[in-house]
């Protein structure tokens, strides 16, 4: 009886901190994004943040880009094949990456490499008392800290994962056509007759949401780490499961938007 | 200056602060001292609007901080500076950007008024010529000075310290404490100093409060508190080990947990 007293009472005591977790972080990213209204020229710091989030992630971008262009010609390939429809494979690989691939593995590569490093960087200046320290100096940490970072991975992303498309498409063309033999006119022909406006619409705003997303849920757990160095530790590792769980949630929400 | 009304502050269920009053008097060094958890760094950060207390009021010329809006509790911290701990240099600016952060944020003056700033608060403190080392290239009682020069950098009224000689070497402690008394002389500053470094403290203070379990358990000069006979305050001035103030922070029995194995139900 006690047992089950004591594991409903944990599940709730649990849901309720993910309540008002959820509740602070909502907060925060209102108060964070309404400092872009009133004070929307904080130029220099947006610019070292998009050079850290964009630059920085360019080489794997590019890389991871590349190999699912290098795997979805091969998979293509072996799928339409058993069709004879191999001309297909320049619409199905342009297809799948720029709805699906490319925003999601774009935005998990990047939760991973600066979405994390956001966290830990802010949750070593909470340890340090930098927060703090700013505080004192009549700086908003917020407007300082975090808004720029939220601003900058929101449009870091479209661009990183349009690379990422291009690279991807690339590579596909590679595998398709020099390895395995496609018709080079019919694999652009086809990709061109069926990518539309509407498909590139459904890339790139999923993009732009994801990109929001490990903004504001980096600099949050960041912000609200628990002042310890373990404390950072767990922070920058929940930081890019929840990301990576709440990216591919969302990847679905949306991509029933854009059918 | 500084006002603390019936200030309580909680964490959780924790008791930090119970029920303080205190008055800071303008251009005076106010030595708080303390064991550790005795509530001093609290009350600093109280007293800097850093955290709001949970019953209670905190008024800094008159005006009581939890009230006031962010912009005006941001134009009256341009007259406070802050010493913290850890020094709380800004990682990724050089020693010189650091000192000139507030100049940079909050004044109108033209870069080469800046710089004669900045170079004379790094004088002051005795670390002219280090502009350009990143606080990870500096030692700690160096942090500590360019945390002090960038606290001073916009002649603030009121300076809070927190705990600014620990984990120094005796004479870095004693090259900060010299500071400490000499710039508050000399800029006319209100100066408030959380340590448990009682000798550092005595030597320096125009004003003692001895907090222990988050009370004011003395107040007044270093003298009336290095002759107190308040069995608590000789306790802590003398750094024994027992007395008033226990050594054992246990609240169960000795002989009690030594007889129950980990596991067995205790009676």
């Amino acid at each position: 009886m006690n047992y089950f007293v004591e594991l409903t009472g944990s599940l709730g005591r649990q849901f309720l901190g993910f309540l008002s977790g959820l509740g602070d972080a909502t907060r925060l990213s209102l108060a964070s994004l309404s400092l872009l209204v009133v004070r929307p020229w904080q130029g220099k710091h947006l610019i070292l943040q998009m050079y850290a989030i964009g630059v920085g992630s360019l080489v794997i971008i590019v890389v991871t880009g590349s190999f699912t262009g290098l795997v979805l010609g091969l998979q293509g390939y072996y799928t339409l094949a058993k069709f004879g429809s191999e001309s297909l494979l320049g619409s199905a690989v342009a297809l799948s990456v720029i709805r699906e691939l490319g925003p999601v593995l774009g935005a998990l590569m990047v939760a991973a490499r600066a979405g994390s490093a956001i966290t830990a960087e802010i949750g070593i200046m909470r340890v340090t008392e930098q927060l703090d320290a700013l505080e004192m100096m009549a700086v908003n940490p917020r407007a300082r800290i975090i808004m720029p970072r939220i601003v900058a991975a929101t449009l870091c992303l479209p661009l990183l994962v349009a690379i990422f498309d291009l690279f991807s498409i690339a590579a596909g063309y590679l595998v398709g056509v020099e390895l395995l033999g496609v018709n080079p006119g019919s694999f652009v022909a086809e990709m061109i007759a069926q990518v539309t406006n509407h498909d590139l619409n459904a890339g790139w705003v999923k993009a732009v949401c994801f990109g929001f997303m490990i903004g504001v849920i980096s600099t949050f757990i960041g912000y609200r780490a628990t002042p310890t160095t373990e404390g950072v530790a767990q922070a920058t590792t929940m930081a890019v499961v929840v990301t990576s769980v709440g990216i591919l949630g969302m990847d679905y929400v949306l991509t029933s938007f854009f059918l | 200056m500084l006002n603390a009304k019936g200030v309580t502050k909680k964490f959780n269920s924790s008791i930090a602060l119970d029920d303080v009053d205190l008055h800071i008097r303008e251009g005076a060094i106010t030595v708080i001292l303390g064991g550790s958890g005795s509530g001093k760094t609290t009350l600093l950060r109280l007293f800097a609007a850093l955290d709001m207390p949970t019953s209670g009021s905190i008024f800094f010329q008159g005006e009581d901080v939890a009230k006031i809006s962010r912009k005006h509790l941001y134009e009256l911290r341009q007259h406070m500076g802050m010493v913290f701990q850890y020094s709380a240099l800004l990682n990724s600016l050089n020693v010189y950007d650091n000192v000139a952060f507030t100049l940079n944020e909050h004044s109108e003056l033209d870069d080469q008024v800046i710089h004669t700033i900045v170079v004379m608060k790094l004088e002051q403190v005795g670390l002219r010529g280090l502009e350009h080392l990143m606080p990870s290239e500096l030692s700690g009682g160096m942090a500590k000075r360019v945390a002090l020069a960038r606290a001073l950098a916009m002649d603030p009224k009121v300076v809070f310290f927190d705990e600014p000689t620990s984990g120094l070497d005796p004479i870095s402690a004693g090259v900060i404490t010299s500071l400490i008394y000499d710039l508050t002389k000399a800029m006319h500053m209100t100066s408030i100093v959380v340590t448990h470094d009682v000798q550092a403290g005595l030597g320096i203070a125009d004003h003692v409060v001895l907090l222990w379990q988050g009370c004011v358990i003395a107040e007044g000069d270093a003298d009336s508190i290095r002759n107190s006979t308040d069995p608590r305050v000789r306790q802590f001035i003398e750094g024994r080990p027992d007395g008033p103030i226990p050594f054992s922070r246990s609240t169960t029995g000795y002989i009690d947990d030594l007889m129950h194995a980990p596991g067995t139900v205790r009676l």
